[in-house]
């Protein structure tokens, strides 16, 4: 790629470092994560690897991290209310932020600017800001140790990736084709069905996914406003890494890994379709 | 206002012209609307209480109003009117009564420290003095408890109980504030700046700040090769390479915070594989974690695809050929990438240095998780404060500063990049 011949060892040299301070940082990002999964096969109940384990002797993995997962409750029930909020905060943002971006993308929107400020603030602001004041308002309105609190919540944390995706998918469309719609005899509802929605399916979807994503890893709201009937996974994390560190959070940690890696290979997926539908389209 | 009432002949009957010009308009703002609303009342409606929070505080106004009022002519100087005095008893014996003083003394107490064992301890004594002495069929009007007062706490003969009560009586006030920026009541009721060693918020914000720089360089050094290697490999590789950051991106914080507690542990990872490498002995285990050390390695990890990807997307779009160019016109590699390569990578640098250090400088859990004492971030004084100390106008305060000092950044990165092109990655 570079120009061959005249290169100096100098330059090899620092090639050489590049190459190898490249590989190190990708290393130091996904080897953290990684290092996770074997270890929750271990058959004691140790947060390092055993002499057992680094002869790969089978003895010495077991599932029984997994099993306890299902032992009890105490995972059960936060799991089932990280999937209630999750996918109720979901609904809610997906909706409200589809039609938003519809409207936002529309060349007719007025104030886009400051209604887009508006719209993305919820997402770029440090949460524990966000967290102290929905603390204080929910609190009054009585929806502290709420679901009901905890959803509205996580959609207005939400709703932001939905309009930044749906956004993108519109970039670039033709809304002439809209009024030929109309004027072909399609009324708006059909015209929307038939043009808009599957050029912006991609874009829904994904960005539900970060929406859910945002919500089943969310915790400082949950830890300000949630009580005891509002554990979520992270929460029930939360108390594990403070308080009786047990193996059994390395399987959820596991499974939470394995959940990132769908949710990740769903969107780019869907991001790759759009992007050759993209080009099919120019 | 004439011409649009002089109906034209030749024209069709068409919809008039304000639906036509204002038709899509509408239709996109209806659209739009919902979610506008939404965030209104469900973002903006905290972030409203939460300012108020911060400078209006009604509670002990509202606790001790006849008290507040019998204070309102009173100089400053030596003790208020006898008034006052009957006042003050009748509220704090009324208040005991009814077992809901305690509040009202902690926030006096928060405005000078020592007051909630002066009401406390002294309102004790005044239930039992007046029941005393109506028992005994003596009047208890202002002198009386003037005398009582003083005999039980002779502080109520000096300023500075109702210096105290005057100053948490107030309504709307700038006290939390001046306590977030670590002044305090001097003996004379002015505020002064606190000693150096009293001094809590100030370096805290100034810590947190001088980590979230440290983190976003160091973020930016570790990023950069990395976009430019994500950048510049065919298509095949870049998008594996892409992969290693995606997931930790996708990947839940509580998960990689985890991981960090299991490897940087005492007992953990790191240190047993260089106790068996004979790098240290058994004893000699390196404290990597609970320490700011602990904040450091996992904010840096945790933040780190938040600096990837936005410069991996301006470094995609930069010609390969211009630093081809650079180099056949004479310039050595390193040149080329001082002159050509950085300067067109600015826009993602700023972008993702902006993003990475807005997030860092709000970022809760991990400190909390990993950071142990040393490694604490000004978020976990303002968590600390609404829910264990309960100061909820100083948790207010703090985070109302924070909250200003968020939006000078986003002032500076919407002049650079425009606040409505965040990307997702």
């Amino acid at each position: 790629m570079m120009v061959g011949g005249a290169l100096s060892p100098g330059y090899r040299v620092a090639r050489w470092g590049y190459v190898a301070f490249c590989v190190a940082a990708f290393v130091f990002l996904i080897a953290p994560i990684l290092v996770l999964v074997p270890l929750s096969f271990n058959a004691e109940p140790y947060f390092t690897f055993t002499e057992g384990m680094l002869r790969f002797d089978p003895e010495a993995y077991s599932l029984r991290w997994y099993r306890s997962i299902f032992d009890g409750d105490e995972w059960t029930r936060p799991l089932a209310n990280s999937l209630i909020i999750g996918i109720s905060a979901t609904v809610v943002a997906t909706v409200l932020g589809a039609a938003a971006a519809l409207g936002l993308a529309h060349p007719a929107m007025p104030g886009r600017k400051i209604v887009t400020a508006l719209l993305i603030s919820p997402m770029i602001t440090p949460v524990i800001i966000a967290g102290v004041g929905m603390f204080f308002f929910y609190s009054n309105l009585g929806l502290a140790q709420t679901h009901i609190g905890i959803i509205l919540a996580h959609a207005v944390f939400g709703a932001p990736f939905v309009v930044i995706t749906v956004t993108a998918t519109l970039a670039g469309f033709d809304w002439t084709v809209m009024r030929a719609a109309a004027n072909l005899g399609a009324n708006p509802l059909v015209a929307f069905r038939r043009v808009q929605l599957p050029l912006i399916l991609p874009g829904v979807i994904s960005g539900s996914l970060f929406a859910f994503a945002a919500s089943f890893d969310e915790l400082v709201i949950v830890l300000f406003m949630g009580g005891l009937d509002q554990r979520t996974l992270p929460r029930q994390m939360w108390s594990g890494i403070r308080e009786e560190i047990s193996p059994t959070i390395l399987a959820v940690a596991t499974f939470l890994i394995v959940f990132a890696l769908l949710a990740l290979s769903t969107v780019e997926w869907l991001r790759r379709r759009g992007a050759s539908g993209g080009q099919r389209a120019g | 206002m004439t011409s649009q009432e002089s109906p034209s002949v030749s024209q069709p009957p068409a919809r008039p012209l304000w639906r036509r010009a204002l038709g899509p308009r509408l239709r996109a703002a209806g659209l739009a609307l919902p979610l506008v609303a939404f965030v209104t009342v469900t973002f903006l409606g905290p972030m409203l209480s939460l300012l108020t929070k911060s400078f209006y505080d009604p509670e002990v106004a509202d606790a001790l109003p006849e008290t507040m009022a019998a204070l309102r002519n009173w100089d400053g100087q030596g003790t208020p009117s006898d008034e006052a005095f009957a006042a003050v008893a009748r509220e704090f014996v009324a208040a005991r009564t009814e077992r809901n003083l305690g509040r009202t003394a902690n926030r006096v107490n928060r405005v000078a420290s020592g007051m909630r064992s002066v009401i406390m301890g002294s309102s004790r004594e005044m239930v039992e003095a007046r029941a005393a002495a109506e028992a005994a069929g003596a009047a208890t009007d202002g002198a009386f408890w003037r005398e009582t007062m003083v005999a039980i706490d002779s502080r109520w003969a000096g300023p500075e109980p109702w210096r105290a009560l005057e100053a948490a009586g107030q309504r709307f006030t700038a006290r939390h504030y001046l306590k977030a920026l670590d002044f305090e009541r001097g003996p004379d009721g002015g505020y002064v700046r606190a000693a150096e060693v009293w001094r809590i918020y100030v370096p805290l914000f100034w810590r947190t700040f001088l980590v979230s720089l440290g983190v976003t360089l160091l973020c930016l050094v570790i990023g950069y090769p990395v976009a430019h290697m994500i950048a510049n490999s065919p298509p095949k590789r870049a998008n594996v390479l892409l992969l290693l950051v995606l997931l930790p991106f996708w990947t839940s914080l509580l998960v990689r915070t985890t991981s960090w507690i299991v490897l940087l542990q005492n007992q953990g990872i790191v240190n047993d594989f260089l106790v068996a490498i004979g790098l240290i002995g058994d004893d000699g285990r390196i404290a990597m974690i609970y320490n700011m050390t602990g904040t450091f390695v996992a904010m840096t990890h945790v933040l780190l695809p938040f600096l990837v990807l936005p410069l991996y997307s301006v470094m995609r779009a930069i010609p390969p050929a211009y630093m081809n160019a650079a180099v056949s016109l004479g310039a050595t590699p390193f040149q080329a990438l001082r002159r050509v390569y950085w300067p067109q990578t600015l826009p993602g640098v700023g972008a993702g240095c902006l993003l990475t250090f807005i997030l860092a400088i709000g970022y809760y859990i991990t400190p909390a998780l990993v950071g142990g004492q040393s490694g604490q971030l000004i978020s976990n004084m303002i968590a600390y404060h609404v829910q264990t100390s309960l100061n909820w106008g100083l948790a207010a305060a703090l985070a109302a500063l924070l909250l200003g000092g968020v939006t000078l950044l986003y002032v500076v990165y919407d002049r650079l990049v425009g606040i409505d092109r965040i990307g997702l990655g």
